[in-house]
């Protein structure tokens, strides 16, 4: 087939083309019709603006609160727990996929017991964190690298197993040693596997950080909201609610742009089914 | 995998129950002797299991945190499989929500129950379940417009040319083959619900499954504690389970079909 | 015999990027009941757009689409299409008497003419023994035999065929492309085939339209005056075909150095 006739078929089977910045303009029509809602919800009387002020107030509110130190301080203390704990999670969970995976006996020895291990759910460690170290740092940071660990490990085995085994034959056939073998034909497969598991685990990271914090009361921003819910701030309440969702999106759009780089020399980006 | 011989089976069985047996029989020994205040030996444990959740505890513990979750839950997968496809057949409408959906999956759901708190203070089934739903719809909402976005378009020609009307489309080509991505996001979205169910309850002195366990901690009741985590944790497992199961059955066909590109 | 498919004056020009591409400019044809014919054009002669809009998938930008009396505005219930892509337009999560029946339970026909008319489809292409599989458990050969069979228990009064053996080894080819004569004359449908292969095209066909390239006009309308009953092998090495094999290749050679008929009325 010719080009021609491809871009033919392409325009027949897909709706009028159009050009790049519609998306945008129309994302930003609706991130604005969503702002005119929370402005008009309580202004109209629709919802008691007791409990959920008028867009501007939640605004004006996160203005003030980012002047303070106090502010500051509690997003630093989430983002280096979210950072440390997905950071310790990534190298555990490489380290172990990566052996684990590498050996077939050990796979099939530890399968069920991963299985059984990763639908725990997180929280269900909270009050013996709390026990051991109270409301301190450490309780956020055993949560956050729990729940996001599996999310590595699990991928990085997808990936060890995903290896070809013609490609992994030709390197045993060549004597390569163990270490050769996983540094060149292991980790430049699994490696497309590990950034999704990257991407997962931080989004993971980040909701159990926060949950740490609102829970059980771990400095920084969702101790915050925590506090600032059970004082009657409502429109603080609801700032921080957004700054979290902001830095929920930054974590994001940081994760995939990761991904996209890692991934630029693979041929297939692939969906994470 | 279907036509293996008893040697086979018994050898499965073995590497299946092996580690979880040495992790077991690890944990019984190096905690036997154990005088930690934190770490109980697993026999009192064990023992305490009977104990602590009778009769009283499931009626009203255990059962009633479970049923708000499946009804939570299957709002969410009502609401968001809906939603998710009537947003996904209009491209206008998609790229209107996008980033208002964006916005809404990255904040993590726990941050809803001070929101809703605000509104009807947090006491009672309502405010639990509008929480569990509210977490869960997000993965679902967007694996569904995902799914229904990707919808082959030889499909819905052929749909069309067929006369298949809007129903029929609707149920036989656009759900059936958005369900690889709803299951997707029905998948995150039970592990958010799992999450919700138990933090719902540790907000608020209330009973529930969470709330227990919070009351056997803050009573320094250890080994009842380690018995609601350990129940958790099956809890956990069973749901996940039973979600395997659903899914095996339901795209038996997905799995082919994948399994028969892959040999292609 | 009487008109079935009346194609008069069809253009079609996509508009976007802020530049307009005009696919098909004048396109005017018409099938009578019961005949195979065949269009054939050089790649990107919009052979799929002029199907897509014949079978109501597309809107055209002028001309009409006639349907046995009545305007193709949209799919019309007596047309049924095979397309190209048969991995893709056959329904994965379905069985291959699920796909033959879903059109005709949408047809409101009761559980029992259904199977009727889903077995007799089925053994008409052959493929009884795997009613109960799945589609991606079959060869392209047999999913495109499934797609066969989904149209033909439809009972359309046009089959519009989309480069249907495009994608299949060539000995399938030959196989699917006797089935399609041997269907023609046992049920006495109407078929309108596009293909890119000329070959195809005229050891198929009563009738060869040959396209320009683009914007398309019909470049010739050339009848097949080989016999009716056609073989592979017989037929192929007939002076006659290859005559008129010569003929098509000829006018597909002019189409792509941009040969136009001269405009009609002049």
């Amino acid at each position: 087939m010719t080009t021609l006739s491809a871009l033919a078929g392409r325009v027949a089977t897909r709706p009028a083309p159009l050009t790049k910045s519609r998306p945008a303009a129309l994302g930003m029509l609706g991130v604005a019709l969503a702002v005119g809602l929370l402005e008009a919800l309580p202004r109209l009387g629709i919802v008691d603006s007791r409990f959920l002020p008028p867009f501007s107030t939640m605004a004006r509110s996160l203005a003030g609160q980012l002047t303070t130190a106090e502010f500051w301080t509690a997003t630093g203390q989430t983002l280096r727990g979210w950072a440390l704990g997905l950071a310790i999670a990534m190298a555990a969970g490489i380290a172990a996929g990566v052996v684990v995976g590498s050996v077939p006996l050990l796979r099939a020895l530890t399968a069920s017991t991963i299985e059984f291990l990763r639908p725990i759910p997180s929280v269900a460690l909270i009050p013996l964190v709390v026990l051991i170290y109270g409301s301190e740092m450490p309780s956020a940071l055993v949560l956050v690298v729990y729940a996001s660990f599996w999310q590595v490990l699990v991928q990085v085995l997808y990936g060890v197993a995903d290896v070809d085994p013609v490609v992994r034959d030709t390197a045993r056939s060549y004597r390569f040693s163990r270490r050769a073998v996983v540094r060149t034909v292991v980790w430049p497969t699994a490696m497309p596997y590990v950034v999704t598991g990257f991407r997962l685990a931080a989004s993971v990271a980040l909701i159990l950080e926060i949950t740490a914090e609102l829970i059980i009361g771990v400095p920084g921003l969702g101790r915050s909201i925590g506090v600032a819910q059970s004082s009657g701030a409502v429109a603080e309440t609801y700032a921080l609610v957004l700054v979290v969702g902001v830095i929920g999106v930054l974590v994001n759009v940081l994760a995939r742009a990761v991904e996209r780089r890692a991934l630029r020399w693979h041929t297939s980006v692939r969906g994470d089914l | 995998m279907a036509h293996l011989g008893a040697g086979g089976l018994v050898k499965r069985v073995l590497t299946t129950l092996a580690l979880p047996a040495v992790l077991v029989a690890a944990w019984w020994f190096a905690s036997a002797h154990s005088t930690s205040f934190f770490w109980p030996p697993l026999r009192t444990i064990v023992e305490a299991f009977p104990e602590t959740w009778t009769a009283d505890p499931w009626l009203h513990d255990v059962l009633p945190s479970l049923a708000r979750l499946a009804i939570g839950y299957l709002i969410a997968l009502a609401a968001g499989a809906g939603l998710g496809v009537a947003i996904g057949s209009s491209r206008t409408l998609r790229e209107i929500c996008e980033p208002v959906l964006e916005f809404l999956r990255a904040v993590p759901p726990p941050v809803l129950i001070p929101v809703i708190a605000l509104f009807a203070g947090y006491t009672g089934w309502t405010s639990k379940i509008i929480t569990i739903a509210l977490g869960c719809v997000w993965p679902i909402l967007l694996n569904t417009i995902e799914g229904v976005r990707s919808l082959d378009e030889v499909l819905r020609d052929t749909a069309r040319s067929y006369g298949l009307g809007r129903v029929a489309t609707l149920w036989h080509v656009v759900l059936r083959g958005a369900s690889p991505r709803i299951a997707t996001g029905a998948r995150q979205a039970l592990s958010i619900g799992v999450i919700l169910m138990v933090i719902s309850e540790l907000f608020g002195a209330n009973r529930g499954l969470g709330a227990a366990i919070v009351q056997f901690q803050r009573g320094f009741a250890i080994p009842q504690m380690w018995t609601g985590i350990i129940l958790l944790g099956l809890i956990g497992v069973a749901l996940s389970a039973l979600f395997r199961l659903v899914e095996h059955r339901a795209l038996a066909w997905y799995r082919g079909l994948r399994q028969a590109e892959r040999g292609a | 015999m009487s008109v079935i498919l009346d194609v008069d004056g069809l253009a079609k020009t996509y508009t976007g990027h802020g530049r307009e591409v005009e696919a098909i400019r004048d396109l005017t044809f018409r099938i009578h009941k019961g005949e195979l014919v065949c269009i054939v054009g050089p790649s990107g002669a919009g052979k799929t757009t002029l199907l897509r809009c014949v079978a109501g998938l597309l809107g055209a930008s002028g001309g009409t689409v006639v349907l046995d009396g009545s305007t193709v505005t949209q799919p019309p219930p007596g047309m049924a299409v095979v397309f190209q892509e048969y991995g893709r337009s056959l329904f994965p999560w379905l069985t291959v008497r699920k796909n033959v029946e879903l059109p005709l339970r949408e047809k409101g026909l009761g559980r029992a003419e259904r199977t009727a008319k889903a077995d007799a489809a089925l053994d008409a292409v052959g493929l009884r023994d795997s009613a109960d599989a799945h589609p991606w458990q079959l060869s392209g050969g047999m999913q495109q035999r499934v797609a066969i069979a989904r149209a033909i228990a439809y009972e359309p009064s046009v089959l519009l065929m989309d480069e249907p053996f495009a994608a299949v080894d060539a000995q399938t080819r030959a196989d699917l492309e006797d089935l399609v004569r041997r269907l023609w004359h046992q049920l006495g449908v109407t078929v309108l085939f596009v293909t890119h292969d000329i070959d195809e095209s005229v050891y198929l066909g009563q009738r060869v339209l040959v396209l320009s390239n683009r914007p398309t006009v019909v470049l010739e309308d050339v009848p097949i005056d080989l016999p009716d009953e056609r073989d592979q092998l017989g037929t192929r090495s007939s002076a006659r075909f290859a005559e008129l094999r010569s003929h098509v290749y000829e006018l597909i050679q002019q189409a792509k150095k941009g040969h136009r008929p001269e405009p009609a009325g002049v």
